[in-house]
């Protein structure tokens, strides 16, 4: 085809003046059609669209394969990947040290709800300002495929292995101890996962985001409860999540009491429409109830369950100076001369 | 306690005997709760503002009341602050164990008891001293209530009375223990009253013990360890703390707490650090780690099973090079062990904590003052070797009172280590987090949010080169943790030196380490005076071992590693480090049961393994 040389298109770029590939990370090395690689796609999409500045950003992620995506979304962010189970104080102490940074912390299941639980339960409770999604496939992938504590009764492994206790859901867990903004979507979900990672940027407090991750290698069979299959029949969408930044100035009108709109702490709007009659993201309660009938009629409910934009955060409450603790200089760390001179009085 | 400390001993007359002016050790014997704490620290304050040197130890159990609890107060002219194996004048207040601890004694010692427990028949070597409490508190304390913890005061002035401790003193020391509280300070001070006019009248001194006026306290300070070493984390600019509760650490970062919300609060009323009270200790040390990695100066304080949970977390540290400052207040383990008592028993533990080869560099304070200035070493080295820093207290240190000459303020700047701002960056390009550029071992690191696009590296804890990328590569593994070593190797010329005490004619070395240290001073001086023994003597102050203790080593034929465990767990890790050839030198003197080592033991065990 023969052109004129013209000026090179100009790439795309966000209101940071930054393209998509300034989001990027490595080359995944996880299996082909892993759910976990889409979720990094869209964590890489949301930020983009967001225009949240990389160098700002942390990651954060215990082990498993899910633990091991925060190396292949944005390289321009610090990451720490920690130890199994334990990523919440990782990252607890990182956003005090230093309260500036997004963090955004990535985990599996079994990272999260078995040897993580006790970490996972006390960062709910501070709801510091962080972004934690579960890649929730079910099983242990990095350790081939056993089943882990949110695998429902009755799901089997490939071997025929029935799993005879009950899952734990970490968005009930979530919503009872104090997380601020919780809600579960599907890797293959794209249009909702993308809108709930929006919204969760706009969040200041614990965003709790538990996101079914089929593992195409260990648990994508005929009898999991976490195959891509079954979550596509079992998909039960509470509502429509629509997010509008509030760097777009965007107005769309619904029918009174089709949508429900809440005010995120940046001044964006998170709208769920089409909702189920009467249900209040606002109201813990209903949260509760619906994601236990839920489990009772083998749904797979997705949404935004549960949202409090009031809420005081760890971080206010702890009630930090403005610059960042890390480094603030010996002026400022070491008290006085005559501090200590006043000190060593009080005990002569 | 009442049965370990038996002390053979020959029983000479008693009466009549020579005046012992300030040299003696006073145990005052109750149950835990009944609030004989203020009643001690008046004692002991007393005595100090008399101007004579003086220790305080509490032996209490892990209960919160009704068990038995032992305070004991050592007074010694020539300043030997370790614990006395010899109790010279008993305060028996506590029913149950009052005859157990006074047929401990040794023959001479007196006795100040409750009338009703009669202990005057349980032995006739001693002296023995009855005051009937009840009879005394009633008058002066009209609120039934209270006369269980107004009644201890009655014990202090009967005290004064039979030692000769000035009652100027006493009510100065009384009046600063209750500070504010100005009733509290005058009901208690007419019980000290009501026991010193009582033993003016009705008691005959029959003891030889009495204290002088000296001026040996002048400018002194009494504290805890703890409360050292609080301040020595709060000017050492300590921005992270985090713990997880467990005696005898408590009250480290309790106190620190106190301090930092007092000395720490900015002109904006908002604070210039942040202490969080974790879920356990697994979450303690990982807070530290990530706010570390962040670029705080964070610390957390535990004891033996806290940092048996810390294993994992500061193998990441170790092997991911990330600073990390861990208080060690050293109690009596296996297990939960005994959690109330002193001992030296983490330190092979420690060292290597970690899975994988992992080592780490501890110091070892002995006083209060060391804990105060080891704290900024400790900030430092973390920093400077971007690795975790273990301080080793214990319980005695930690938890009992020290006279100390005040802290001097730290006269060296806080060094951050090797850290890349984003004006470097834009100087060097690029950087390489775990790349040896300066032939030291020690890399350069990023804090997240560094505004440059090549600030960022991935911290983990699976393999990785030099840029900090995973590799399964046997060079890069092996090339990063051969490096990971000489950060090590390079720490033995940075870590606090040894105190080495040789007059260079000796053939025996004694070695030792915090607060076995006081005892080894007083021993030293019994080897010489009773039995013409010179010894040289070195004191650690860290672990990797510096060339010092080395030369120490060569420089001697027979040393004694002295320590308050079973296993010789220094001597253990000294020969790991020396010569082989060299090893058989090492004899070690243990001590585990729990109480402060003594001079007295280590003395006789020394001149017993001397004479085989
Ligand atoms: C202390 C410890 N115990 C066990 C392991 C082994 N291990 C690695 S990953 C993993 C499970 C990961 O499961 P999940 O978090 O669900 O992640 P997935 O691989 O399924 O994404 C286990 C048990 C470990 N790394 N550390
Ligand atoms: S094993 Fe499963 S979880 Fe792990 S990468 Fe493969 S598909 Fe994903």
């Amino acid at each position: 085809m023969a052109t004129t040389p013209t000026d090179a298109p100009k790439p795309k770029v966000n209101r940071i003046g930054l393209q998509v590939i300034d989001y990027r990370g490595g080359k995944t090395t996880l299996c082909a059609g892993c759910g976990h690689n889409a979720i990094s796609e869209r964590i890489i999409d949301a930020m983009y669209e967001m225009g949240i500045k990389p160098e700002g950003v942390a990651k954060f992620s215990g082990i498993g394969c899910s633990s091991k995506t925060p190396a292949y979304f944005m390289n321009r962010s610090h990451s720490f990947n920690s130890v199994h189970g334990r990523m919440p104080s990782v990252a607890t102490g990182a956003l005090m040290a230093n309260k500036r940074l997004l963090g955004i912390g990535v985990t599996g299941d079994g990272d999260t709800v078995s040897i993580g639980a006790g970490q996972f339960v006390h960062l709910m409770r501070r709801n510091l300002p962080i972004i934690y999604v579960i890649e929730d496939n079910g099983c242990y992938g990095l350790t081939k495929g056993q089943f882990s504590a949110t695998a429902d009764l009755g799901s089997t492994l490939k071997s025929g292995v029935i799993n005879d206790l009950p899952p734990v859901d970490t968005c009930m867990l979530a919503i009872q101890l104090g997380a601020t903004m919780v809600g579960r979507s599907f890797s293959g979900d794209k249009k909702q996962l993308h809108a709930m990672l929006k919204a969760a940027l706009a969040h200041k407090g614990t965003v709790m985001l538990d996101v079914i991750s089929p593992c195409v290698t260990f648990n994508d069979h005929e009898g999991s409860t976490k195959s891509y299959k079954y979550v596509l029949e079992h998909e039960e969408r509470l509502h429509e999540v629509d997010f509008v930044p509030s760097f777009e100035n965007i107005s769309v009108e619904y029918d009174p009491g089709t949508a429900f709109d809440v005010t995120m702490h940046d001044g964006s709007r998170l709208r769920l429409r089409k909702l189920e009659e009467d249900y209040n993201p606002t109201d813990k309660i209903q949260a509760m109830t619906r994601l236990m009938e839920a489990h009772v009629n083998g749904e797979v409910l997705t949404g935004v369950f549960y949202i409090n934009s009031k809420a005081p955060n760890f971080l206010d409450m702890l009630n930090i100076t403005d610059q960042p603790l890390a480094t603030l200089p010996e002026s400022v760390v070491r008290p006085s001369r005559e501090v200590l001179e006043k000190c060593m009085e009080e005990l002569r | 306690m009442a049965t370990i400390d038996v002390v053979p001993q020959e029983s000479s007359g008693h009466l009549g005997r020579k005046r012992v002016v300030n040299d003696m050790s006073i145990q005052v014997a109750t149950v835990n709760g009944s609030g004989s704490q203020s009643s001690n620290s008046v004692l002991l304050r007393s005595i100090f503002q008399m101007g004579v040197p003086v220790s305080g130890k509490n032996l209490f159990p892990s209960n919160i009341a009704g068990l038995p609890t032992w305070f004991t107060i050592r007074a010694n002219k020539d300043g030997y602050i370790a614990r006395k194996k010899e109790i010279d004048l008993l305060i028996a207040m506590n029913a149950e164990t009052a005859q157990d601890d006074v047929k401990s004694l040794a023959p001479g010692a007196s006795v100040l008891y409750d009338e009703p427990l009669a202990l005057d028949r349980v032995r006739d070597d001693l002296v023995f001293y009855s005051v009937p409490y009840d009879k005394l508190v009633a008058p002066v304390c009209p609120e039934a209530k209270l006369r269980k913890l107004v009644k201890n005061m009655i014990y202090v002035g009967v005290a004064a009375h039979l030692l000769d401790i000035d009652m100027n003193e006493v009510e100065k020391a009384l009046r600063r223990q209750f500070a504010k509280k100005v009733k509290a300070a005058n009901l208690n001070l007419a019980a000290v009253k009501a026991g010193y006019d009582y033993a003016a009248s009705n008691l005959i001194k029959r003891d030889p013990f009495v204290i002088a006026r000296m001026d040996k306290t002048q400018g002194k300070i009494i504290i805890d360890g703890n409360s050292a070493a609080a301040l020595g984390c709060m000017f050492a600019g300590c921005t992270v703390v985090t713990w997880y509760p467990i005696t005898p650490s408590s009250s480290l970062v309790e106190t620190l707490i106190e301090y930092m919300k007092e000395h720490r609060i900015g002109p904006d009323g908002k604070a210039t650090f942040a202490i969080v009270q974790a879920e356990d200790e697994l979450a303690a040390v990982g807070m530290v780690i990530g706010a570390a990695w962040a670029g705080a100066r964070s610390m957390t304080a535990t004891a033996g099973p806290g940092i048996s949970l810390m294993a994992e977390f500061t193998g990441l540290a170790y092997y991911v090079e990330i600073p990390a400052v861990i208080w060690d207040i050293q109690r009596v383990g296996p297990s939960t062990g005994l959690p109330t008592r002193t001992s030296q028993g983490d330190v092979l533990f420690t060292a290597f904590l970690g899975h994988g080869d992992t080592k780490h560099i501890l110091l070892f304070p002995s006083s209060p003052e060391e804990c105060f200035t080891l704290a900024h070493d400790a900030f430092d080295l973390a920093e400077q070797f971007q690795t975790p820093v273990f301080v080793m207290s214990d319980l005695d240190l930690g938890m009992n009172n020290w006279m100390t000459d005040p802290f001097t303020y730290p006269d060296k700047p806080i060094n951050r280590g090797k850290v890349l701002t984003k004006e470097d960056l834009e100087k060097v390009g690029n950087f390489a987090r775990y790349k040896d550029i300066d032939g030291d071992g020690i890399p350069y690191r990023t804090l997240p949010g560094t505004d440059h696009p090549a600030a960022a590296y991935f911290a983990r804890g699976s393999g990785h080169n030099e840029k900090g990328q995973y590799s399964e590569r046997p060079d890069d593994f092996e090339r990063n943790l051969e490096r990971i070593n000489k950060k090590f190797e390079t720490a033995r010329s940075f870590v606090p030196r040894p105190e080495v005490v040789s007059a260079g004619k000796s053939k025996i070395g004694i070695i030792a380490f915090g607060t076995t240290h006081w005892a080894i001073t007083e021993c030293r001086d019994q080897l010489r005076n009773e039995h013409k023994l010179e010894t040289d003597y070195l004191r650690l102050k860290s672990y990797p071992f510096t060339h010092e203790v080395h030369d120490f080593i060569e420089q001697h034929d027979r040393l004694y590693v002295v320590e308050q465990n079973r296993d010789g767990q220094m001597a253990t890790l000294l020969k790991l480090d020396i010569k082989p050839e060299l090893t058989p030198r090492l004899r070690s003197i243990c001590h585990i049961h729990g109480l402060p080592i003594d001079a007295r033991s280590v003395t006789d065990e020394l001149m017993m393994m001397e004479s085989e």
